[in-house]
């Protein structure tokens, strides 16, 4: 122990010396934020009323700081923290580029309306139950998946965010929902262990778990070095199973309706959309020579993805599971942009996936006024009236449906354009024509469900012309409560579609730093490497002291085996 | 000694495949618990196996002088290992619920949420 107190230990050697810049812990306050928000929520438990109140706050913090986050990205490029400050790839990354940062805002953005919206939907039994925990935690996995850059990292935070949508999914405990969390659990759990397994065998042939050193690494090897299909194609499975395309898609229309409908929509607007998160980023950033041996299997994926979805949009009675299969069809059009992989095809499937998030929530909630308005009704032959009860719902609810079927002005309109130009560049023109075929379908599908619910007088038997018996008023501060998130995620959406340029240039830097991650790479590396030369110098410089260094070692050992 | 075992992850995952094509929860549970032992084996053997040789630098290297185990898969294992055992006992426990509410274990039974006469949607506007 003496030797070490007269020659100090080289911490340069395997730690970052300078302290992270204070503008850098941005990357890990929402974790921070998010996990300790939950505890004390739970600290509280007896005074329900609060619970609310505190995660609406907790989550407003969170939109600031992603949003600082966001700020900081676009301007100066991906930012990384490496956790305990060693050397990456040895420490944990987390790593924030456009495409994380650009997620992790608009998730956040999203929780914060469907909190505001739950102030009125859960009872002080849910309360007691742990609605408003399991929120920030389910919150504290999204974002965490969406800001990591350590691949078994994102695999825990996945693991986080499935055991409090667990959690979400069964409060109330009704027969419904145990039997739709019976398959969502089981489901969703072998495909987080699929997860696993990928990332094992890809820790076997690479023996790294950074991602900026995976893709570095992956981009040098050569040709049958290891198995890469193979993993890209585990990859590929678990990810689609989490985000529910096409063949591994039955636990989503299972249990996505059994839920309260606050848990529906931020199950809707964020968990599929964090499976294909992560299938971009390994597909994309990690894997994209296995992306584009795959990109047939994965274009026929999506076409039929999107066609499911918007057919079984088509045949479904209760609303509730027809807006499950419009999620299921919104995986489709991401997963096109994957299948043709050029950067503006990943600039549509990132700006879609914000869109899906935004309209899924939206639509969810929307529904949700209606059926408090009706008296929970969520049957297509039994709704009817919503207009003259609320115009302004109805509205709401139109701009929603154009935006979800990908009709200008809104925000669904961009990507899709431009997920069938890069499909028609790339000579996938059925591709293209399944993209506008399933927007065709599914404006069928949401327009009678309009037509049903707003324009109809009453229920199926109303005489034409005629109106029902009319639907509930509600209360003013009930109004207030439910009106505002879903208007001013309505609002959001029109001015993506009308002045799409700011989101659209954010998604296009992320795209690019998934095709070319140059700067990806440095963010990761450049520190460490600039502390390396430094040292090198330093030591080219004072050569004695090194070597005596060198020498003092084994001088030090000995004592300490005295 | 890794040959050997990754016969037995062979058989493990060929095991728990085989349960999960079960249409009896209690099964489809008992699958998912294999598995996770299977990747956690998985995992372990991409490491290495050394029992012997300890994983320690000799003063003044960079690296060890032969191969060893390398620690960080079991560490991950170890993050693995405790997420697998919360998730089999949450599942556990929802599956005796599932029996109590639904009177079954049956999943092709479970209709509850999908119910199998569901009325089609209006062909009106």
């Amino acid at each position: 122990m003496a030797g070490n107190a007269e020659h100090a230990v080289d911490f340069a050697a395997g730690m970052l010396v300078a302290p992270t810049a204070l503008a850098d812990w941005l990357i890990i306050a929402p974790s921070i934020l998010t996990i300790m928000g939950g505890a004390s929520i739970l600290m509280v438990r007896e005074r329900a009323k609060l619970h609310g109140y505190m995660a609406c706050t907790y989550l407003t913090l969170l939109v600031i700081i992603d949003l600082l986050l966001l700020r900081r990205v676009s301007l100066e490029g991906p930012i990384t923290m490496t956790m305990g400050r060693w050397l990456p790839p040895f420490g944990i990354s987390l790593t924030v580029d456009a495409f994380g940062a650009l997620m992790a805002t608009i998730a956040a953005i999203v929780a914060l309306a469907v909190c505001v919206y739950s102030l009125v939907d859960i009872t002080v039994a849910g309360r007691r139950f742990g609605f408003y925990p399991f929120l920030m935690l389910l919150m504290t996995g999204v974002t965490g998946s969406f800001l990591t850059g350590d691949i078994f990292n994102m695999y825990v935070w996945f693991e986080v965010m499935l055991i409090s949508s667990f959690g979400l999914l069964i409060l109330g405990g009704e027969r419904i929902q145990i039997d739709g969390a019976m398959k969502y659990a089981i489901l969703n759990l072998m495909a987080t262990t699929l997860f696993l397994i990928a990332t094992g065998f890809l820790y076997g042939a690479i023996g790294s778990l950074n991602m900026a050193d995976i893709a570095v690494t992956l981009r040098k090897m050569p040709k049958g070095e290891a198995p890469m299909a193979t993993i890209a194609a585990l990859y590929f499975l678990a990810f689609a199973m989490k985000a529910a395309a096409f063949p591994v898609n039955f636990w989503l229309p299972a249990s996505y309706h059994t839920p309260k409908i606050v848990v529906s929509a931020i199950f809707a607007g964020l968990l599929t959309k964090v499976g294909v998160y992560a299938l971009i980023r390994t597909m994309v950033l990690l894997m994209p020579e296995s992306r584009a041996m795959l990109s047939d299997i994965i274009a026929w994926v999506a076409a039929l993805t999107m066609l499911l979805g918007a057919l079984g949009a088509l045949a479904q009675n209760d609303v509730r599971r027809l807006f499950g299969y419009l999620v299921i069809g919104g995986i489709g059009s991401v997963l096109v942009g994957v299948a043709v992989g050029t950067e503006n095809a990943i600039t549509g499937a990132i700006l879609y996936a914000v869109n899906s998030i935004l309209v899924m929530t939206a639509l969810y909630l929307a529904l949700g006024i209606l059926m408090r308005m009706n008296g929970g009704k969520y049957n297509l032959a039994e709704l009817g009236g919503g207009y003259k009860a609320s115009s302004w719902l109805s509205i709401l609810f139109l701009v929603l449906t154009f935006a979800a079927c990908g009709l200008p002005p809104f925000s669904g309109f961009w990507p899709k354009f431009m997920l069938v130009e890069a499909s028609l560049k790339e000579n996938y023109g059925w591709l293209a024509m399944a993209v506008l075929v399933s927007g065709f379908i599914t404006t069928v599908a949401m327009g009678r469900v309009w037509a049903h619910a707003f324009w109809r007088g009453g229920p199926i038997g109303t005489e034409d012309g005629k109106e029902a018996a009319p639907l509930y008023q509600l209360a003013g501060s009930v109004r207030a409560r439910v009106f505002a998130p879903v208007s001013v995620l309505v609002l959001l959406i029109t001015a993506i579609g009308v002045f799409p340029l700011p989101v659209v240039s954010i998604a296009q830097s992320g795209a690019t730093t998934l095709i070319n991650p140059d700067r990806y790479v440095e963010a990761v590396f450049g520190a460490a490497r600039a502390q390396q030369e430094m040292r090198a110098k330093e030591h080219g410089s004072t050569e004695p002291g090194g070597d005596h260094g060198e020498q003092a070692e084994p001088a030090a050992h000995k004592e300490g085996t005295h | 000694m890794e040959n050997m075992l990754s016969i037995l992850v062979g058989i493990f995952f060929a095991v728990s495949v085989y349960l999960m094509m079960s249409r009896y929860t209690i099964r489809i549970i008992l699958g998912i618990a294999v598995l996770g032992n299977a990747v956690n084996l998985l995992i372990f053997v991409c490491g290495r196996l050394m029992r012997e040789v300890p994983p320690i630098i000799a003063p003044g290297a960079s690296v060890p002088d032969g191969p060893t185990a390398n620690p960080l898969p079991q560490a991950l294992i170890l993050t693995a290992i405790v997420i697998s055992f919360s998730f089999l006992a949450f599942l556990l426990v929802l599956a005796y619920r599932a029996y109590q509410e639904l009177g079954t274990d049956d999943t092709v039974q479970m209709r509850v949420a999908e119910p199998a006469d569901e009325a089609l949607p209006p062909v009106s506007y």
